[in-house]
């Protein structure tokens, strides 16, 4: 099988699979790289969304042969401590219920806010469209990327909107996948 | 089908203490205690490993999240109320989701919105009991009364002589403290509660938004290898052959085998597993995969054939469920009667997350990660599927990626376990999206037709509603979530009231989904409230007061007692929260439903526009639900955000078809959700009303889609009568 050198999150990450293997499932089968989620397998969802480049791709479609020059981020690297704007108002607003459309919604929008830190609703709503949340997030979500914009263009926004809970919950199986990413 | 069972309760509650190794105090409970009339069953276990809190001498205060997460909020606000009685900061503590064990924790599940009202009391009680030793160890150390101690932030202190421990310096000797009978517990005042009612945000956000493994479909564990699992694509079919051979040649693939198994959907089904050294490998062999299949007989099973059955017993009478007054004098009589003929479609619940599961057999024990809504249910499917005792089966409650009723059913537990077995190897199953969407334990479709009638002075005086359901082929009950309670309004608030009601056979398996029953209930019985309050002339808001009458409680009969006062509270401040009746030009409208389930009141108002070429438009939903008090603001709010745009999702083009017995939907392109760009302004009041504290997760759904459909006939004068709204030509001029 073939073996590519894959740029992940700022390190270089080797694996052997087969050329056709979508990016998604050497994430999560290969990398433990599990932020990133399966949801439709036909690029309808959103759920497994990541950065090529820079650029949000579905990694459900986009096979592991195309990705290989690219610099690939997934949202265990969209920053080194969940500090992004994003995160932040993301847990200012309590914007998750069961959680797992998020990683693919954050990173559709950091790739809007990477290019666009002024964005329209309409923007907003036309770059989100395609992210599917079946809980029905949307409000949060659409208040969470317009103050992430906000703080990205260096303006003032509080960060007191829910009160926080102790912080990370252990992991609900105590198993331990490495540490990796940025 | 079966209906899933919950878990049932076999112990009392007490409170019970032990001392930590490393000293510290533990204090635990088991749930529905006395309050419920549960009897002493079982002896107290004195010393027991698992607890809601721990407190250690470092000061470290743990809470435990005792029932399953699936977006509801439960992992968050279970443990505000431990927290508010003990007296510590939510920001303070650490939160550990309980594994399962029932007689540690009592029931542990996720359905019926069952988590706040069972368990506040119980919570409280646990959280108040511990307070009051840590307080009692104190005023032991500085030999002063109790009386004279306060509690706040975790620190217990003496005023007159500004003397504080906190809770971990007083953990060591505080589980030396008796515990109090359950009498002599003193609860905070409502009034003085500083977290309950306040806003917190989820306590699992932080490794949400930053990917860490939470969900059922991240575990892994040393040497696990990758399943799919082919089901007949017709409900209850068995595989006649299939080619394994070719299937086990293909690259990654370690065994291909057939599984034999029963008819019961919420269990082990007939199919053939794949088990590869990833998924990529699994799914890309099942392309290859050819199974031959008995279907049994198909051609009859068809959604265009179930309209046409439920169209001829329409025409005919039904099994009489309740008779009130004289129906047929009441016609006679009145004013206006109109005639109107309502369905709605099988939906699934296609959950974000697909069905998955992990599971590890081993020397006759086996172990399980599961997204599941109930652990108890799913250990006891997997002892009887794998022929083991039910101690030998470990379950590990994962986080769930929505649950809405799926996973109420462990049918995919009892794959991955039997695969399991068989490989003998730690096996992950994970489902396509096309499985999840085409082997659901689906809403159930149904067919109400009604007559009803205004009197002069303009009142419902007669409402009859022939009711055609769905049962599992022969079976003489209706399926899972396909029953009318002969009780649902507006039975009981009309004078001459007929209920009727016939069955179809079908192949479908069906399943609670969020708000069983009332879910589409409410769509018939609210639309056509509307279309008598049209046909008598009269406001729909006002016509909806008077049907619920005088201030009065009905009492609990097949359902819980009904409230008239709280319903009518709800509707009047909707309505006034939307500026009901406010004039709005052609073409734009408002819609009001009001639905009772899960002992919750709400009320809901949508405006929507309907453009010439029927394009619609929903601009606002005004919400307003008397659940009694809140616990977690911002998680109240979310599900109440959440079952309306799940209420719009459906209602606006999610249908489930089959033909030959088969779906024919496959995945999100021919099952839409709603998207972000549609979502509406959400607008949400609670009338906190001083009743024991009632679930959220369900009862905000009813109300949306007719209050939608609603809003379309008062936009456009199209009346709609048929989910999903796409059936229906909106066009106007």
């Amino acid at each position: 099988m073939p073996k590519y050198d894959l740029k992940i999150n700022g390190q270089t990450r080797p694996v052997e699979t087969a050329a056709e293997t979508p990016l998604l499932w050497v994430l999560r089968d290969q990398l433990d790289l599990v932020g990133t989620k399966f949801g439709c397998g036909v690029s309808q969802c959103g759920a497994c969304t990541v950065h090529l480049n820079g650029a949000a791709v579905r990694s459900c479609i986009t096979r592991v042969s195309a990705a290989t020059t690219a610099a690939i981020t997934t949202i265990e690297g969209l920053s080194p401590d969940g500090s992004h704007p994003l995160q932040r108002m993301w847990i200012k607003h309590d914007v998750p219920q069961c959680g797992y459309c998020q990683a693919g919604q954050i990173m559709t929008a950091a790739a809007l806010l990477a290019r666009n830190n002024h964005p329209s609703d309409a923007e907003i709503d036309d770059a989100l469209a395609a992210n599917l949340c079946r809980c029905g997030t949307y409000l949060r979500i659409r208040r969470a990327v317009q103050e992430a914009a906000a703080l990205m263009r260096g303006e003032k926004v509080s960060e007191t909107g829910v009160a926080a809970t102790a912080g990370l919950a252990a992991v609900t199986c105590g198993h331990s996948y490495e540490e990796v990413g940025a | 089908m079966n209906t899933p069972t919950l878990p049932s309760l076999d112990r009392r509650s007490f409170l019970r203490v032990s001392v930590l190794a490393g000293g510290g105090l533990l204090l635990g409970l088991n749930l529905r205690s006395s309050v419920y009339g549960e009897k002493n069953a079982d002896p107290v276990t004195p010393f027991v490993p698992n607890a809601y809190i721990r407190i250690t001498p470092d000061g470290k205060v743990t809470l435990v999240a005792k029932n399953p997460e699936c977006g509801q909020g439960v992992k968050t606000s279970l443990p505000m109320i431990l927290a508010e009685e003990l007296g510590v900061n939510i920001s303070s503590v650490s939160i550990e989701q309980a594994p399962l064990d029932e007689k540690a924790f009592g029931p542990q599940f996720a359905g019926g919105s069952r988590s706040t009202p069972d368990n506040f009391e119980p919570l409280r009680r646990a959280g108040a009991a511990a307070r009051m030793m840590l307080i009692a160890a104190a005023a032991q150390t500085w030999n002063v009364p109790i009386a004279e101690c306060e509690v706040a932030a975790g620190v217990v202190t003496h005023a007159e002589s500004k003397r504080t421990l906190s809770f971990g310096e007083l953990a060591s000797k505080a589980a030396l403290i008796p515990v109090p009978d359950e009498k002599a517990l003193v609860f905070k005042n409502p009034k003085q509660y500083q977290l309950l009612g306040t806003r917190v945000g989820g306590v699992d956000n932080p490794a949400i938004v930053t990917g860490k493994p939470l969900f059922g479909i991240d575990q892994k564990v040393a040497g696990m290898l990758h399943a799919v699992y082919e089901r007949c694509p017709v409900t209850g079919g068995k595989v006649k052959s299939a080619n394994l051979d070719r299937i086990k040649t293909l690259p990654g693939v370690r065994d291909a085998f057939v599984i034999e198994g029963g008819e019961d959907a919420t269990g082990l089904v007939s199919g053939v597993a794949i088990v590869a050294e990833s998924t990529w490998a699994a799914f890309s062999a099942r392309k290859q995969l050819q199974v031959s299949w008995d279907e049994g007989e198909t051609s009859a099973h068809s959604s265009a054939a179930y309209d046409a059955k439920a169209e001829e017993l329409g025409k005919k009478g039904g099994k009489e469920m309740r008779k009130d007054g004289d129906i047929e004098a009441a016609f006679t009589a009145a004013k206006k009667v109109i005639e109107a003929a309502y369905s709605y479609p099988y939906i699934s619940h296609a959950t974000l997350e697909p069905q998955n599961c992990l599971a590890s057999v081993k020397d006759g024990a086996v172990e399980i990660w599961a997204p599941t809504q109930t652990p108890g249910s799913g250990q006891g499917l997997v002892a009887k599927t794998l022929g083991i005792p039910k101690e030998k089966v470990v379950i590990h409650v994962t986080r769930i990626g929505g649950g809405f009723g799926r996973r109420l059913m462990n049918d995919w537990m009892a794959e991955a376990a039997a695969i399991s077995q068989r490989v003998g190897a730690p096996v992950k199953l994970t489902w396509t999206r096309e499985d999840d969407l085409r082997h659901d334990l689906y809403r159930a479709a149904g067919w109400h037709f009604f007559k009803g009638a205004v009197d002069a002075a303009g009142r419902i005086s007669a409402w009859k509603d022939h009711f055609v359901t769905v049962g599992w082929k022969e079976t003489p009950q209706p399926s899972s979530g396909a029953g009318l309670s002969p009780d649902e309004l507006p039975a009981r608030f009309v004078p001459n009231f007929l209920l009727e009601q016939s069955q179809i056979a079908t192949v479908v398996p069906t399943g609670p989904l969020r708000a069983p029953g009332s879910n589409a209930l409410s769509f018939v019985m609210q639309s056509f409230i509307d279309e008598l309050a049209h046909a008598a002339g009269r406001d729909p808001l006002e016509l909806r007061l008077e049907l619920l009458g005088d201030d009065r409680k009905l009492p609990a009969a097949r359902g819980p007692a009904y409230e008239t006062a709280r319903m009518k509270g709800v509707l009047t401040r909707v309505a006034k929260m939307a500026g009901w009746g406010r004039k709005l030009e052609k073409g734009r409208g408002q819609g009001i439903a009001f639905h009772f389930s899960h002992s919750g009141y709400v009320a809901e108002v949508v405006e929507a526009s309907v453009a010439k070429d029927g394009t619609i438009k929903v601009h606002d939903v005004w919400c307003c639900a008397d659940v009694g008090p809140i616990i977690n603001r911002s998680g109240a709010e979310a599900q109440v955000e959440g079952s309306i745009i799940d209420g719009l999702s459906s209602s606006l083009a999610q249908e489930v078809t089959f033909e030959r017995g088969r779906v024919v939907q496959s995945n999100f392109n021919d099952y839409p959700l709603l998207r972000l760009p549609d979502a509406p302004r959400v607008t949400v009041e609670f009338i906190e009303s001083a009743n024991p504290p009632t679930g959220l997760g369900e009862p905000a759904l009813p109300p949306l889609p007719p209050a939608l459909c609603n809003a379309i006939f008062a936009a456009c004068g199209k009346r709609v009568r048929t989910l999903p709204l796409t059936k229906t030509d909106l066009r106007w001029t």
